[in-house]
């Protein structure tokens, strides 16, 4: 992308206003709201993965949320510090990503699905009930946040600028992933599977690490929700939490950066913040799916460029090629 | 009283009455191929309906039926004006169910508030069975009864009928049913219809026993799932043989073992995906 | 119902929507802002609809003042579960920046907030039980009205051990914070008083069919339940239908057997005995005059989740008549929040202990048919119930705070 490009200028700007934005919103709730939406962008981005380029839909990713978060919030209360916490997090959290990949890989498609969403609702399962090791219901409390270079993180701001730090990282590695040969080997493996079979790539090794990948960052995103609400309990790892960050993938568009991000701002603004303002807000949430899923099938973000393309082309040269009318799914 | 006989017996009615739920699940996922996360939604909007009927005075038996009618109404118009244009397109099914799923339980909400209902159980039907030290209510055995009687008729119009025989071959291989001339299109509202009804009727079967009240809807969602990737999706004996299964799991489960009574749950719905995907008794879809 | 959910409550309920820059807030004259954390959606919301109906009613009584500051109440869903709560604290303190908290409904809920609401330096006027906010970790920002868990508990107990002359008792409720709470206390001063507690139950929250547990229950002569939420109205029928009502009485704690839950239930309520800290048949003048409201505006006999609010709504009124323009000093609202002392609420007399704890009356009801309707008629009355029961307070608070296993249950078989 050249510098002089629309997109590098409005990435330019979106990097500008995202580090600028504790001055310009200023009130802390909204900082708040902003940390949320990234660190769930992260997740989202993690499922991405799978669902956009691998072509595995995933129903079990709040279990691996959630074993991060867990493995944090128990070893933090035993007494042991940030740095042992996470580091356990994110080892249990990949194990768990392993155990999940070996069992689910068996299938594809609906399947996939069905043994992600059933390993998924066992990983709550036993948060909801084992209550002499999780606390069940009642959930774990942690009392601190950790310091970061020496700065402390119970503030808005300071949070806000840590998850955007992870946030950042994960999106430069998402499109590190998505240029490289990997990211290209794991898309074959969603596009012509036998195809890669036949010349000689393992197809279930490079799914299996698109695995690894996606539950690395879903389980640093975990670290981060049980940081930012110093509290985690079951209700986090219900199918619920999985239904919507599929549903933030989804809708913002499956195999693009932006999409994911696009959903997660959707889904966490309707949750927290249109929800002081429209009792409803499920109602509308649900609505804006089905008219999503109507009317831009293959999610806002790829939606609107098409949109935008024909849009553009009608302006320019009034003959709209073929691929770019609406209603054509793109791909 | 006496706690195996109570439980066993009572695997069985939670049974028959999972095999209401999921036998239109059953139908939907291995002919449509669709994973419909409303399914839960289609059951707890049922019992609503039915409730609602109950307390107009409407007899028991006609208020399950008319709430499956107008069950069906609505699973049709959603396949028809919504599902229809995402035929073989998982993940935008996937998104479509859902989106809905919250629409139904937010207008449930609105309509009929966050208090539970729960209809008394209809006067020929009340009292209770007493045998071997054990106490058990009439009204859950009759679900048994109406479970059997329904996958009876579900079987004879399978296995019976033209419409059956659109069905299996639609199953087995829809490209093909659709190149002999079945009209897939229309056989797909149907079916769609049919499962939507029978998840309410079994709603409104459960209302005396289990209420109606907000989350119904997630509760039973995942029962269903598990019932059929158990059972083989598309097979109904597999959803009756599912049903009964996952009743036994489940008390049993609960009562001995309440730390891990989901990993009961949901462990041989791993297994069985794992170690053998097309279910107990599905049929390997080439 | 209104879509409108923050709303300036002018003259008679008006449903103008009010969103104003901070700084006018702080303005001499501003609107006094009151957030109602509460649940609307889910298996708890039952229980959160009410209480949202209770601080409306009594606002709608006042004419939307209290202490003449004009009052704007703001009303946040969290959705019954520990995250929501926190988001929505962090809504109605960071944002909208109100005086007082009113709520939460669920001790889980409360468990999550308390630090924060310390942290914030905001007055919390608590529903939701969980023991230790008003004991061992007492938070000074927080007074509650209602009751904890086991304030009501205590007393069932010793009721069922001395009235009722019950020497066997198996308990079951809801595997979280306010079941386990409520049973240690039923447990505790049942046990103290003679009695054994056989068998304790532990279905979790979410629990289609009741049969697996109801089906443990074995030869005792009383179960006491503390179910909350829709549960009960499942719990009891399954309790009836499996046989074991006829032979087993039944004990119910004041979620399990609230007032707005007698429309949801049938026959297989009839005779069960309950302890509350609020019934809706109790004659006080306040009572009648909120009862009628309630059912004139929602056509609903209020329970205690309603009760409840109207009571932290009386509170926060006698604070800011107390304070004057200094209400809005949180620190200061929070102190005189303790020291509010009132004759006349829907549950009687109501003090706080220095915890911040209610002292207050405690009803033992039973459930009959009178005219077709189901009613809690009060049967006794405890005056002045303080959470510590009887016991000594240094005592039970050097003791751990109870819990699953807390006190440990000898009597098990």
């Amino acid at each position: 992308m050249s510098l002089r490009s629309p997109r590098f200028a409005a990435l330019a700007i979106s990097i500008l206003l995202l580090l600028t934005l504790p001055a310009w919103v200023g009130n802390p709730y909204y900082i708040n709201i902003a940390s949320q939406i990234l660190f769930w962008a992260v997740v989202a981005l993690a499922l991405n993965v799978l669902v956009g380029y691998a072509g595995l839909v995933s129903l079990g990713h709040a279990g691996l949320f959630g074993m991060a978060g867990y493995t944090a919030g128990l070893l933090l209360q035993a007494g042991h510090g940030h740095l042992v916490a996470d580091i356990a997090a994110i080892v249990a959290t990949l194990l768990t990503s392993a155990i999940f990949a070996i069992l689910s890989l068996r299938s594809t498609g609906i399947g996939f699905l069905m043994i992600t969403l059933a390993l998924g609702q066992i990983l709550w399962g036993i948060a909801y009930r084992w209550a002499s090791l999780t606390n069940g219901d009642n959930g774990v409390n942690i009392t601190t946040r950790p310091e970061f270079l020496g700065i402390n993180l119970a503030n808005a701001s300071a949070f806000y600028y840590a998850t955007l730090v992870v946030f950042g990282l994960a999106v430069i590695s998402m499109a590190v992933f998505v240029r490289s040969p990997f990211g290209a080997s794991v898309r074959g493996t969603r596009d012509q599977a036998r195809r890669m079979n036949a010349l000689g790539y393992n197809v279930w090794l490079i799914r299996f690490m698109a695995f690894l990948i996606s539950g690395f960052w879903t389980g640093v995103a975990g670290l981060l929700f049980v940081y930012y609400n110093q509290f985690i309990s079951p209700q986090v790892m219900a199918l619920q939490t999985s239904a919507e960050v599929l549903l933030m993938v989804i809708s913002g568009g499956t195999g693009t950066l932006l999409g994911p991000v696009v959903g997660a701002a959707i889904v966490v603004i309707m949750k927290n913040v249109v929800s002081a303002y429209i009792e409803r807000w499920n109602l509308v949430l649900g609505v804006i799916f089905v008219a999503i899923i109507s009317f831009m099938p293959e999610g806002l973000v790829p939606g609107t460029a098409r949109l935008w393309r024909y849009g553009w082309h009608r302006l320019t040269s009034r003959k709209p090629s073929a691929g770019d009318k609406p209603g054509d799914r793109a791909q | 009283m006496n706690l195996w006989l109570t439980l066993a017996v009572n695997s069985i009615a939670l049974g028959g009455l999972l095999f209401l739920l999921s036998a239109g699940f059953s139908l939907i996922f291995g002919l449509m191929r669709i994973p419909n996360l409303m399914h839960g939604s289609f059951f707890m909007l049922g019992a609503y309906f039915g409730v609602t009927f109950l307390d107009r005075g409407m007899n028991f038996w006609l208020a399950a039926i008319a709430s499956g009618f107008a069950m069906a109404l609505i699973g049709a118009m959603v396949e028809r004006f919504f599902l229809k244009r995402l035929s073989g397109q998982e993940l935008p099914q996937v998104l479509l169910t859902l989106g809905f799923s919250f629409i139904i339980a937010d207008l449930c909400l609105l309509i009929w508030t966050g208090d539970p209902w729960q209809p008394t159980t209809p006067a020929h039907l009340r009292g209770a069975v007493q045998a071997a030290g054990m106490f058990f209510p009439i009204y859950r055995l009759v679900i048994v009864g109406v479970a059997v009687v329904i996958a009876i008729a579900l079987w004879l119009m399978v296995d019976w009928t033209r419409l059956g025989a659109m069905i299996r071959a639609g199953v087995d291989d829809a490209p093909i049913a659709r190149m002999v001339g079945i009209k897939v299109s229309q056989l797909f509202t149907l079916i769609f219809a049919l499962g939507a009804a029978l998840a309410a009727f079994g709603g409104v079967m459960g209302a005396p026993y289990l209420s109606v009240y907000p989350g119904l809807d997630a509760e039973m969602l995942p029962l269903a799932l598990i019932v059929v990737i158990l059972g083989g999706t598309g097979s109904l004996l597999g959803a009756l043989v599912g049903s009964f299964l996952i009743g036994f799991l489940y008390n049993f489960g609960q009562a001995l073992f309440p730390d891990l009574a989901y990993v009961i749950l949901f462990l041989p719905m791993v297994l069985v995906l794992v170690l053998r995907p097309q279910g107990l008794f599905g049929k390997v879809v080439p | 119902m209104t879509i409108e959910r923050r709303t300036v409550l002018k003259g008679m309920l008006g449903t103008t929507a009010l969103i104003a820059a901070p700084a006018v807030l702080r303005a001499q004259g501003a609107p006094f802002k009151i957030g109602l954390l509460t649940v609307k959606t889910g298996p708890l919301a039952q229980g959160g609809i009410q209480m949202e109906q209770g601080i409306a009613a009594f606002l709608k009584e006042k004419n939307g003042t209290l202490g003449g500051r004009k009052i704007e109440l703001i009303v946040a869903d969290t959705g019954g579960n520990p995250a929501g709560a926190k988001t929505k604290a962090q809504e109605v303190v960071e944002r909208d920046n109100v005086n007082v908290i009113l709520g939460p409904l669920a001790a889980f809920e409360l468990l999550a907030i308390t630090d924060y609401v310390r942290e914030k330096q905001t007055p919390l006027i608590s529903l939701a039980a969980a023991e230790d906010v008003t004991q061992r970790k007492a938070n000074p920002f927080v007074i509650r009205p209602s009751a904890t868990s086991a304030q009501t508990c205590h007393v069932m107990g010793d009721y069922a051990a001395k009235d009722m002359k019950y020497k066997r008792a198996a308990t079951i409720s809801e595997d979280f914070a306010f079941g386990y709470e409520q049973m240690a206390g039923f447990q505790r001063a049942f046990e103290d008083n003679g009695g054994k507690v056989v068998k304790k139950l532990w279905p979790p929250l979410v629990t289609p069919d009741y049969t697996p547990y109801i089906a443990q229950i074995g030869n005792v002569d009383c179960v006491f339940n503390g179910f909350a939420g829709s549960n009960p109205v499942k719990f009891m029928r399954a309790y009836a239908d499996l046989g074991v009502k006829s032979k087993v009485p039944l004990l119910a704690g004041w979620t399990a057997m609230d007032d707005a839950l007698l429309r949801s239930l049938g026959d297989e309520a009839v005779g069960v005995l309950s302890a509350a800290w609020y019934s809706a048949d109790f004659e006080s003048p306040s009572n009648k005059r909120f009862v009628a409201a309630m059912q004139k505006d929602y056509n609903v006999l209020p329970g205690g989740y309603s009760a409840g609010m109207y009571v932290a709504g009386q509170c926060v009124e006698a604070a800011i008549a107390k304070l004057g323009s200094k209400a809005d000093d949180r620190k200061a609202l929070a102190d005189e929040l303790h020291n509010v002392s009132l004759i006349d609420t829907p549950r009687g007399p109501v003090k706080f202990d220095k915890y911040g704890n209610v002292i207050g009356d405690v009803f033992i009801r039973k459930c009959e048919r009178k005219d077709g309707k189901l009613v809690n008629t009060v049967i006794k009355r405890y005056p002045n119930v303080s959470q510590f029961w009887t016991y000594d307070e240094t005592a039970f608070l050097a003791a751990p705070v109870y819990a699953r296993d807390v006190p440990p249950a000898k009597n098990l078989e």
